[in-house]
């Protein structure tokens, strides 16, 4: 017999399936922003028609505003924010870095925002498929990053993007990559939360970051001397929002039975060989990891949820000491991939081998056997420091 | 330019009229009206960069002389060429 408690959580969800655009949009409609700015670009597009549909029945009582750009499009929705609307975009690939300046913009003005990047390549070669490399290439300007798993995470990151990213602690811009295609046109099941419980989470924004009675120029030039500390700031409030995101996280987990943290540790505790993955083929690194443990051989995954603020501190507990192989969907040329480079800095010092591993660049398949195949030639001393599965 | 403040989490600055000083001083072409000619059609006022040319209470053209740097685009664009630019050395 359920409990009294267990019984009101299921009263709370609903259970259907959904491809991950319209859980997103679901997601946004539940929130309810005051303003949405659009333009379309594979493979976010079906989200915004959806969100668009929303609002011309009605459901979501937003303004709704096309606008000719990406780059536009969050110039529209920073002023909407500064304004204190609660308000969303999505966008992928060149239409994110067509949008690039303004990103700079509105994590610098520390304004709430939520944007969902539906992950994909960039050309050249021209690619609709998915890779990170457009949402890795926004590291550092100083929006907090999250990556879902699946349909369900992409639903409940969204949800909690809004209340983290508003939280007056934090007050940053937040975006949720999740895979272009593998999440974005996939069905699958998706327990939604009831609207009175998203309002109880999700109370209407009421607070605005502009004083209307004496208005005044945002983001004025500032010379050598002051600069820096505007700079100083968004740093410590990036770190600091490590502590508030968990907190929010613990909240959201207790009304909605969810289990949600910066990472997340799937059979990673006393594993000898530990996967470090972000994003949709975290899902097939855990059928790996399933498979060889049945082979006897102790693998583990760390999935790394919330990429910015980094969790130095998560990856170092878990990881230390292990051997480590980062799977990357993104490369720094020149360099190495992405997430390694965040991994072997937050182990610097331990001696821990890590291991970079750059596949499915451009949507190109990676199977749990090939995810097995690393940790088995990782055992066996033949896998490089860094391999490209091509 | 801003000013730091303790609790900005972004850089303010208050606009105020002439807080770079009278940028008229930079003019070495100034534009005169011909309010003969003038329509009253507005051109000048809504292309002029500077926002210098206000209308008065006759909705005539009026620039303000103290700001305006004598680009030449009211004089550019006035469509029955009722503004000159004049020379301002002497």
């Amino acid at each position: 017999m359920p409990g009294e408690e267990e019984k009101q959580m299921q009263n709370r969800r609903q259970i259907g399936a959904m491809v991950g655009n319209h859980a997103v949009a679901y997601a946004v409609k539940q929130a309810k922003p005051t303003v949405l700015s659009v333009y379309p670009i594979t493979p976010q597009t079906t989200m915004l028609e959806k969100l668009a549909d929303y609002v011309s029945t009605g459901e979501l009582n937003a303004r709704l505003i096309k606008v000719e750009s990406e780059h536009s499009v969050l110039a529209t929705i920073y002023g909407a924010s500064l304004a204190g609307a609660r308000v969303f975009t999505a966008t992928a690939s060149q239409g994110l870095l067509y949008m690039a300046e303004m990103v700079y913009w509105a994590g610098g003005a520390r304004v709430p925002i939520v944007g969902a990047i539906a992950t994909r390549a960039i050309g050249p070669p021209w690619s609709i498929w998915t890779d990170n490399q457009d949402i890795m290439a926004m590291r550092d300007t100083a929006w907090l990053q999250a990556m879902a798993e699946n349909v369900q995470e992409a639903y409940d990151l969204t949800l909690l993007a809004f209340r983290i990213s508003e939280d007056k602690r934090v007050l940053m811009p937040m975006m949720l990559g999740f895979d272009g295609f593998v999440l974005t046109h996939t069905m699958e099941r998706l327990e939604t939360l009831d609207d009175a419980t998203v309002d109880a989470f999700l109370p209407k924004r009421d607070y605005a970051l502009i004083d209307f009675e004496d208005p005044k120029g945002i983001g004025a030039v500032a010379g050598p001397k002051t600069y820096m500390d505007y700079k100083y700031k968004a740093k410590q409030a990036m770190d600091s929002a490590k502590l508030s995101i968990k907190e929010i996280m613990a909240e959201y987990n207790e009304i909605a039975g969810t289990n949600y943290n910066t990472t997340e540790c799937y059979k990673c505790e006393d594993a000898e060989y530990l996967l470090v993955a972000m994003g949709a083929w975290s899902g097939d690194a855990k059928a790996a990891v399933d498979e060889l443990r049945q082979q006897g051989k102790k693998a583990g995954l760390l999935k790394i949820t919330v990429f910015r603020p980094f969790p130095n501190e998560d990856v170092l507990k878990q990881a230390k000491g292990k051997e480590v192989i980062v799977l990357d969907r993104a490369y720094s040329y020149g360099s190495s991939g992405v997430l390694a480079l965040e991994v072997k800095s937050a182990l610097y010092g331990t001696q821990t081998k890590v291991h970079s591993v750059i596949a499915g660049l451009g949507g190109r398949d990676v199977t749990p056997q090939q995810i097995e195949k690393l940790v088995e030639d990782c055992a066996s001393g033949t896998l490089e420091d860094e391999r490209w599965l091509l | 330019m801003a000013e730091e403040n303790e609790k900005e989490l972004v850089s303010m600055a208050k606009p105020s009229e002439g807080s770079g000083g009278k940028t008229g001083t930079w003019r070495i072409k100034r534009p005169e009206i011909d309010y003969d000619k003038c329509t009253k059609c507005d051109t000048c006022v809504m292309f002029c960069v500077e926002n210098v040319i206000v209308k008065d209470s006759e909705s005539k053209p009026v620039i303000d002389y103290d700001y305006c740097k004598g680009c030449g685009v009211c004089a550019d664009v006035c469509p029955v060429k009722a503004i000159e630019m004049l020379n301002e050395a002497k």
